[in-house]
């Protein structure tokens, strides 16, 4: 599923693109979650096609993508990070959207559009 | 052969991560492989907020020799983990509101590190903890 494909059914808006060419790259796994550790347990082969789907709209969440290297964070409910967290983002070379959806409505959407689960190998 | 030292104060919030943001930095500089450098990234990360939420604040050791031993050492000044069987269980977390707030509290911090790690050994009386984690490049 590509980047563009996904987040047009989510409705999702960007908060901050650093690479338009991922957004035609084909992202295969989300992981959600709104505890850190819970992601950061998440290590495995494929991070580079994971999206981290979060409530969770602060530097940690960028912090914890970084040492993933996802490359694509969605927060969930319509967060948004403050200025200076995105500039950290601007930094850290993310693509990251918001989405009015829940965690439990985007997660739903996204399962029947094909996304697996992330999890450890 | 690669030997830093950096300093992480208690309840910096606002710079969490960076330590580890740096080590990443290096090691990716390094061109330690992409899986092998996640654990490290994910340990190190992991080690240095706990130092964060958890402790009076610390120093941590980073230490690459010529043979490609990456040795990571966080030593922080207390108060100590009072019992390391409970800390090392999954769940387990006397993470502060604050530290909640961040994203942390899972209780899966240690249980991660030791995970990834190919080296762990943990010390902790009520003068501080020392944690010392180690991969073969
Ligand atoms: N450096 C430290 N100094 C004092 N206590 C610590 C330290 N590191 C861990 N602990 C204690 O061990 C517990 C378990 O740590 P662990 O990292 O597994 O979970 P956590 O930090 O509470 O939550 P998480 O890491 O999942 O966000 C902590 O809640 C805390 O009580
Ligand atoms: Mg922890």
């Amino acid at each position: 599923m590509s980047a563009r494909e996904l987040l047009k059914k989510i409705g999702a808006r960007t908060l901050y693109t650093f690479n338009e060419e991922l957004l035609d790259k084909e992202y295969q796994f989300v992981f959600a979650a709104d505890l850190m550790s819970d992601a950061l347990a998440m290590i495995n082969a494929n991070t580079d096609s994971t999206i981290l789907l979060t409530g969770l709209a602060n530097a940690q969440s960028l912090r914890t993508a970084e040492m993933l290297d996802i490359s694509m964070i969605i927060y969930v409910r319509g967060k948004q990070l403050s200025e200076t967290d995105l500039e950290l983002a601007k930094e850290m070379e993310f693509n990251l959207f918001s989405t009015n959806l829940t965690m439990f409505e985007c997660s739903g959407v996204l399962y029947q559009m094909g996304m697996k689960a992330a999890g450890n190998d | 052969m690669i030997k830093e030292i950096y300093k992480v104060e208690r309840e910096d919030f606002i710079n969490a991560g960076k330590v580890s943001s740096k080590i990443k930095t290096i090691l990716k500089e390094l061109q330690v492989p992409g899986a092998l450098l996640r654990k490290i990234a994910v340990a190190c990360y992991e080690a240095e907020i706990n130092m964060v939420i958890h402790s009076y604040g610390g120093i941590i050791t980073l230490h690459i020799s010529e043979d490609g031993l990456v040795h990571l050492l966080f030593e922080d000044t207390g108060p100590g983990i009072k019992d390391l069987n409970a800390a090392l269980t999954p769940g387990f977390s006397t993470a502060s509101d604050k530290a909640r707030e961040m994203g942390f509290g899972a209780g899966m911090g240690l249980p991660n590190i030791r995970r990834v790690s190919e080296f762990f050994d943990v010390k902790s009386s009520s003068e501080g903890t020392t944690l010392d984690l180690r991969w073969q490049l």
